[in-house]
Formats: structure tokens, sequence, C-alpha cells
């Protein structure tokens, strides 16, 4: 059944008017019962995105439920979405963790409760946005749009830090992004035209993708995080709230990875090729040297936010090793499996780095500690809770069956044809990973009871249960049977590397 | 008595203005509200003759000294509709400060008027007196509080440095009439392209227009007026002089620079771009260490000044109409700004310091939402109006070749938007002081309520504004 419903559309607006109407309805007595409203209009949400992926043909790696209509017609800017199969799971995983989110604030949040469901809502429509924009400018939009509410909600319901965090996130984020739209406006007086497909078939010089391409850099490595422009991320995770640091680890750092998949590598695919080993460096540093910063963190949050760096630092790595892998090779299919296995990467880390979060947010609850310090003996008071955890720290060491280890491997199986030490430099993270992730669940899952407060702790409760098995399911499914993601995405990447393998300076000189 | 219908608007307004005085005069101690009511009658009845006046070309009169265009026409409806709320805002800061000032419409007729010729001026001379009109007006306006120690020394400064950049103008109008022998805007564009090797003296007679031009917008080096007037006058003075006047501001750039001295444009768009990078700089950075929030607006709009003279340094036609969009998005969101303050202004506070706002979220969630709109919308974040403003500039700025600029002046909006977030942090992430609501009349609310709405719904739809900003300079003769 073809429903004539523009589908995608609902996808993204039915959570920002949903998330207008919670807060707007919410406000005065009923402002703890919107939260049904919040978590019927996530599920429903889900469940449309589900019909997209249903309806998705994956034999194709043109885009897919595309809508096109003129919005600022004086300069042709268009409202124009659609999406492919690097898309897809990014809005999956969005309009999933977006469930997560809402009812992981559930009880925990007792202040303005109709705000922070309703700006959830709207941030989740606007994260969708950027997933499917095909128009530059759209996508600006929606980008910057996205930094708005997660700048109050860090700032409203975060920690003690909370102000200094939230504003550094934004700035942070916001330097990025300006430099970014100048180079989309740069290339507007060449294309003339907003069109992303306009905007990946202008020819340019040699220079003029350089300089394009750093303005890109600056605005994508700021959200990956790439290191040494990652500060703010430690900061921003640690003050946040629970929900806000499991969307922030979750989906808009990987807003950084499909930039550089839209933006960086099909607009400049010359600058790319050059400056790759920049860039792999760059990767590289944050994969060792911040896993070695995790090993020494104190505080639980933080050390997740150091090993989400570092783990971001595999997607990076296997985006733009891709030009290695080629001269090595002399096959774009070897490159392909790099960019596939960023991917994996993507989506696996969303689980992951969410459930960790939420794990943390668990033990916070009941405690309002983050460090580790105050934490020993924990297995005792709660097994269950145990369990979990120990599924998830395994998987963010990169255990082969969980979700973690298919991303890794790929990435290095495939880095390791470029070159031996890059694959060798890659791999350390198996152990410094495992190293400060089990570390940290032994000091505070095993051991002696230290305290009274961990002696009086309570195991999890149904509803945190229910969110940490739905993200234990699919670590576990897409760590044994990854086909599904795989068979989504082979023909878009394809499509993209047939883009970047195709240089754009020859054309350039001849206009 | 062709002349006449070319300014029937005017007219109008001439006659209302006396005649708000006359019913301020003999009916305002007993009956506040009629003076208000009349000259508001006098706005609508204006920007319905102002609507209808459209014209398809260009039409001159009064020998040449006065002309009406498509630009002048949509200007001067802005203006109008501006001051027309404006009048509103006044009205319940008045109601709340507990005085009674007549004596303010008839003054912010007087402004209006003056405005509307410098809108509508064909010649150097009718340039110079509606200026004059605007800023008399002005200056009686901002002294209007005796009582007020600092609105005095406000009134002073303003005028002492208006009357100075007033002379300045005078001599650099008087330098080109030496040259060329006229005081006709279309003559005097024709003449400057033939003069030849008095091609410098003109240059000379350029930069004190241009000294002129920049006091007016109150840009870097010509601002120090700027910061000490919009706190020393009564909140709604200061509102007034933020909105309408910066359009006539903009109005009379275009009219001296490219209606008059289009063939200087090599020279004068340099001079544009030193100033532009001053104001977004110094604008920005001076912002920062403000504690009261109309002097905290005041640098930013010395910024926001800076960002819309980019639009002119493209010296072309997408370029005056990417000011234009600027500057009346600019208006609009300034308004709403100082309309909050007269919103939390009560009976003995002016509420102007930035910890009035503290807390605001809590007190009156909506109206935090509205502030939250329009400080986005200043810090050019979409989906809101400001971001389409600074999006066109840049975009006119990068298209004429300087992307070096556009690069600058995004990396000083990323030093703006921190004060304007320091703004939403005291809102929003502080606890209140006071506790109690901010209490203030129906229609205020409502008009605060619109005006920060309106940013919203031109940021998510900019295409009309835009079209019409487009169109107006279109159809106006490109120097070439």
């Amino acid at each position: 059944m073809q429903l004539d419903l523009p589908l995608l559309s609902l996808v993204i607006w039915l959570p920002i008017i949903g998330g207008l109407w919670v807060i707007f309805a919410g406000s005065g007595a009923r402002e703890r019962g919107v939260r049904y409203d919040a978590l019927i209009i996530s599920l429903v949400t889900f469940a449309l995105s589900l019909l997209l992926y249903r309806d998705f043909d994956l034999t194709t790696a043109s885009m897919q439920f595309v809508e096109l209509h003129p919005w600022i017609a004086s300069f042709k800017i268009n409202y124009h979405i659609g999406i492919d199969g690097i898309a897809l799971p990014l809005i999956l995983l969005t309009t999933f963790t977006s469930i997560l989110v809402i009812a992981g604030g559930w009880e925990v949040i007792e202040e303005r409760v109709n705000q922070y469901m309703g700006a959830f809502l709207i941030l989740e429509g606007f994260m969708v946005g950027v997933f499917s924009a095909l128009d530059a400018l759209l996508f600006y939009v929606f980008w910057e749009a996205m930094l708005i509410p997660m700048f109050l909600i860090i700032g409203i319901w975060g920690g003690p830090r909370r102000v200094y965090a939230t504003i550094k996130f934004f700035l942070y984020t916001f330097l990025g992004s300006v430099l970014m739209l100048v180079a989309l406006l740069y290339l507007y007086a060449h294309a003339h035209s907003f069109n992303l497909a306009d905007l990946q078939a202008t020819a340019l010089t040699a220079a003029e993708q350089r300089w394009i391409f750093i303005a890109f850099f600056l605005a994508f490595a700021v959200k990956v995080p790439m290191w040494p422009v990652h500060t703010w991320l430690p900061d921003a995770h640690v003050e946040a709230p629970t929900g806000g640091s499991v969307v922030l680890a979750a989906i808009m750092l990987k807003m950084g990875g499909y930039g550089f998949i839209r933006f960086s590598l099909p607009i400049t695919p010359d600058a790319s090729a050059s400056l790759d080993s920049f860039m792999i460096a760059l990767s590289l540093v944050a994969v060792v040297y911040i896993g070695f910063v995790a090993l020494v963190q104190q505080d639980m949050k933080k050390l997740i936010a150091y090993s989400s760096i570092s783990h971001m630092g595999f997607v990076t790595l296997g985006l733009f090793a891709m030009f290695d892998i080629y001269a090595a090779t002399g096959d774009w299919k070897n490159a392909a499996m790099g960019i596939e296995g960023a991917m994996v990467q993507m989506i696996s880390h969303g689980f992951i780095s969410g459930a960790m979060f939420l794990c943390v947010g668990v033990l916070y609850d009941r405690l309002h500690s983050r460090q580790i310090n105050d934490y020993g003996g924990v297995a005792n008071t709660m097994p269950v809770f145990a369990g979990f955890m120990l599924l998830f720290a395994m998987a963010n060491a990169g255990l082969p069956a969980t979700s973690g280890f298919v991303g890794e491997f790929i990435v290095i199986l495939s880095v390791f044809k470029a070159n031996f030490w890059y694959a060798f430099a890659a791999a350390s993270t198996l152990i410094l990973g495992a190293a400060y992730t089990l570390w940290m669940y032994k000091r505070v899952v095993f051991g002696e009871i230290r305290n009274s407060k961990v002696a009086a702790l309570t195991d999890i409760n149904g509803r945190e249960a229910a969110i940490l098995t739905a993200l234990a399911i699919l670590v576990l499914v897409f760590g044994i049977w990854p086909a599904p993601l795989l068979d989504m995405m082979h023909a878009s990447v394809q499509h993209l590397v047939e883009q970047v393998a195709q240089s754009k300076i020859s054309v350039a000189a001849y206009e | 008595m062709n002349d006449i219908a070319l300014v029937i608007p005017e007219a109008t307004l001439l006659a209302f203005a006396c005649g708000t005085l006359l019913v301020d005069a003999f009916l305002g101690r007993r009956n506040p509200a009629a003076t208000f009511w009349f000259a508001v009658l006098g706005g609508l009845v204006v920007l319905a003759e102002l609507a209808h006046s459209v014209p398809d070309t260009i039409r001159i009169g009064f020998a040449g000294t006065y002309r009406l265009d498509v630009v002048g026409a949509v200007l001067k409806t802005f203006i109008v509709a501006l001051v027309l709320v404006s009048l509103f805002y006044a009205r319940e800061y008045f109601r709340k400060r507990g005085v009674s000032q007549g004596e303010h419409y008839p003054l912010v007729l007087f402004a209006t008027l003056g405005m509307m010729m410098l809108v509508s001026s064909n010649s150097l001379l009718m340039v110079y007196l509606g200026l004059e009109l605007l800023s008399l007006s002005l200056y009686a306006l901002v002294a209007l509080q005796r009582d007020s120690l600092q609105s005095s020394e406000a009134a002073m400064k303003y005028f002492v440095l208006g009357a100075l950049a007033s002379g300045m103008l005078l001599y650099g109008m008087s330098m080109l009439y030496g040259v060329t022998g006229t005081l006709d805007l279309p003559d005097l564009l024709i003449k400057v392209s033939v003069a030849g090797d008095k091609r410098l003296l003109l240059v000379f007679g350029l930069v004190f227009v241009l000294v002129g031009i920049s006091f007016k917008l109150g840009v870097v080096p010509f601002h120090m007026w700027v910061p000490d007037v919009y706190q020393g006058a009564a909140t709604p003075v200061t509102q007034f002089i933020g909105t309408a006047p910066k359009l006539a501001a903009f109005a009379m750039a275009l009219r001296l620079l490219v209606d008059g001295l289009g063939g200087l444009a090599e020279e004068w768009h340099q001079m544009l771009i030193l100033l532009a990078i001053l104001s977004m700089g110094l604008g920005n950075l001076l912002a920062i260490a403000q504690t009261n929030f109309k002097r905290m607006l005041a640098y930013s709009t010395i910024a926001h000044m800076g960002y819309m003279l980019l639009g002119l340094v493209s010296t072309r036609a997408s370029g005056y109409a990417a000011s234009m969009f600027y500057v009346t998005v600019y208006a609009l969101m300034s308004m709403g700004a100082f309309g909050a303050i007269i919103l939390l202004a009560s009976r003995n506070s002016e509420a102007d310091q930035l910890s009035d706002l503290s807390g605001l979220a809590k007190r009156s969630p909506w109206f935090a939402l509205i502030m939250l709109i329009l400080l986005f919308s200043m810090a050019g974040v979409p989906p809101f109006a400001g971001f389409w403003a600074k999006w066109f500039v840049l975009k006119e700025v990068v298209g004429a070749g300087y992307t070096w600029l556009a690069a600058l002046a995004v990396l000083f909006s990323l030093v703006g938007a921190y004060y304007y977030l320091r703004v939403i942090k005291i809102m929003y992430f502080d606890a209140p002081v006071v506790s109690e609501r901010p209490e203030a009349g129906q229609d205020l609310k409502l008009v605060l309520s619109v005006n920060g709405l309106a940013v919203l719904a031109l940021g998510l739809m900019p295409d009309m504004l835009l079209r019409v900003c487009l169109d107006a300079t279109l159809s106006y003769p490109p120097w070439q």
C-alpha cells in the first residue's frame, strides 16, 4: 500500500509541531500530564520513519521520497528534501533515540517538564531535517536552528557549570557553521543555486576547493568532534542532563560525519584527496591520544565523552582513508568499504554511547554523583543493571558479536589495505577502549560496597529496564547480523565513491 | 497643482502634526488619550495614502527637488508603519511610568515628516532640510524628560555632535556644489562622471558628506552619541530613534551616494568597507561589557549598521536591496527589544538593566519566548528574520568578490552571538530577582507578541519582503 502522504515531511514536522503543542498545552496544571503526549508523538514519529524504511528501494542510489517546493523563489531556494541510503539509517537512529530520551526523562525531570519534552521533540524534527535536506540553505537552517533547543536544554536542566558549558557549545558550533555559510555563498556565486546536486556538480579549481574544504572542515570537525576542536564536548556532555548527553552523543556528533559525506567529499573531492593525510593524522590522534585521556578520567560522563571522541576518530578515518586505499589497491570497491565501516561505526556508536550515558544517568539519578570514586560494588545492590551495563561496556570496548566490533573492524580492515601503520594505530583502540571502559566498570560495579549510599541503591525499574533492553537488543542484533544496515547504504556509498573519484579540476580549467 | 499631488501623504502628515499639537494644547490636559488617538489616526491616513501612491515611473516635482519613486514609496510606507507601532509602545510607557507627555506625539510626527522628505529628496538642499527637521525633532524628544539629568546630558551631547555633523555635511555639499555648480542629484550624477581633474576635490567633498551619513547611521568612528543617547533617553524615545530613522538614514545614504555620487563609487565603497569593519568590530566587542540593556542595544545597533553597510559595499542594485532588507528587519527586531523593556518597566523603575530581565522565563514564559526569538534573530541564527538579513548582505559581499570581508563579518557575528546569548542566559538560566509577572496593558502585550511573531514569520517566509526590496531597487535606475 503506497500512501499518498509527504511521509518525509511528516517525520520532520510532526515532532516540531507536536513539540510546540506539548509546550503550550503543558503550561500550568498539565505540566507533567503532557509527558504522555510527548511519548505518543515520538512513537508515532518513529512508526512513520519505519514506513520510510519499508518503502525504501535498496537498489538505487538516487534520492527517494523527494519533495520539492519553492521556498524563496527570488533566489531559487527550495524546500527540497529526500533521502538516500546514507541518510535513512541516521534518520531511523534519530527517531528511535528520541523515544528513549523522552522515556528517559520521565520521572527524572521535575521542573518545566513540558518545556523539556517539547524542546527534545523540536530538536528531533530539526535533526531529521538536517539529514533529509537536499538544499544547502535548507540544510543550514536546520543545522543552526538545532542549536537553539540544545542550548536551552543544557542551560536549563544541566549541572552546576551548565552556563559555561552551553555557551561554549553554542559558540564553538556557531564558529564552524558561519564559515560554512560563507563557503556556501561562495559556491552560490559560482553555481547560482543552493541545490546540493548542483553544488556537487560545480567545477572548482584546486585553490578554491582547498578554501571551501577548510570552511566545511571547521563546521564538521567541530561537530564530530575531531581533535583539537573537541574541547567543547566533554564540558557539554558532563553538564547536560542525561537526555541531552544521549542526543549529543548518539545523533549530533553524527552530523559532522554526515556533513563530510554530503558536502566535503562530493563538493571538494580533489581537496579531500590532497588533504587526506591531514585528516587521517587528526583521526589517529583522536583515536590514540584521546583514548589515553579517557583512561585517566575520574568523572564517568567525561570518560564516556572522551571515549566518544576516540570512537568518532574511526568515522573520519574510514571516510578519508579511501584515497590511500585506492592508491594502494587500485580498486574503488575497497575504498567504499572504509566509508561503509564509518557509517556502521556511526550507527553503532549512536546505540552504545546513548546506552552508556543512560546507564550513567541511572546511577546519577540515584546518587547524584558522577565521580567514579563515589561508587563501588554496585553489582551487589543493582544486579540487573550491572548485567546491562556490562553488555554496553563490552560493546564500547569493541567485543565481537556487539555492534561496536563491526564498525571498528570494517574500518581497520579497509585501512589495513592502505597502510599497515594506520591500521596498527587504529587497532590500539581495541586495547585502550577495553582498558578505560572495563576499568571504569570494575571500579563502579565490582568490589566491596564502598559506602552506605551505594548500599541503599535500588535496582532499575521497569521503565529503565525497557529502555536498556531495547538498546541491548539492537547492539546485539547489529553485532551479529549487520547485513540489513549494510544493504541499506550499499548503493548510495557506491554512488558517493563514483562522485569522489571524478576530479573537478580539469572541468574547472575548461570553464 | 501637479506638484502637490506628489506630496499628498507629506501634506497630510503635516496637517495632522499641527493638528496633534492643537489637540494636545486644548484637549490634552483633560483627556491625554485624545492626542494619542489623533496621532494614530494621522498615521493611518498617511499609510493609506502611501499605499495608493506607489508610482510606476519616477516622478519629479518642485523644481526638481522632490522625487517620487518605488524605493522611496516603499521606504516611506515602512517608516510610517514603524512609527505607528512605536506610538502604541510609547502610550503604554507613559501610562506605566505615570507621566503624561502629549508633546511626544506631535514631535514624532514632525520627525516622520522629516524622514519622508529625506527619503524623497532629489536635491542636496532637500536632503539637508529633511535631515534637520528629523534631527531637531529628535533632539527635542530626547530632552523631553526635563528633570532627568541623564536625559539632559544625552540631549546636549546629541545636539552638539549632531550640529557638528550637520556642519560637516553642509561643508561637503558646498564643495560638491563648488565643483559641479548644481544641487540637483541626477544632475550631480552626470557632472561627477565628467569631472576630470576636479575629481580629487569631489572626493574631498564626498568624505564630508560621508561623515554626515555615518553620524546619522551611528557607525564607528561617528558613533559616540549612540550609547549615551540610547541610555539617557526615555525608552520609547530610544525605541523611536532606533527604528524608523535608521531607514531614513539608509535612504539618505542611497540618495547621496548612489543617486548623486554614483560616479565616485570606486572611492566611497572603499570607505564604506572601513566603516563597516570598524562598526562590526567595535560595536560587537564593546557590547559585551555592558550591564545596561539599552546601552548594550546601542552598541549592537552600531554593529548592525556595520552589517547594513555591507550591502552598499557591493555597489549593485541587489546589494542595495540587501541593505534595505537588513535595515527593515533590524528596525523590526529593535522595536521588539525596546518593547520588552517597556513591558518590564514600572512606575518606579525604567527596567533597563540586564539584571531586570533575570528569570523572565519563569515570570512570563510567553514574553521570554518572544525575547528569545528577537535575540536569536539579532544574533543571526535561523530560522529567524535576522538570519536572512545577514545572509543577504553576505551573499552580496561574496558576489562582489569580497569573500574575505564576508568571513570577517561572520567572525564578528560570533562575538555578537556571545552577548545575545548572555541575555538569554539571564532570562532562562538565572533565578528571578523579583517574582511578580510583568504588568502591562493588553494592547502592549498584543503589539509585542505580533512584533516577535513577525520576526519568526519573516524568518520562515522571507520571500515576500525580499521580493519587495528587490523590486524596489531594481526598478530604480542603477548607476553605470
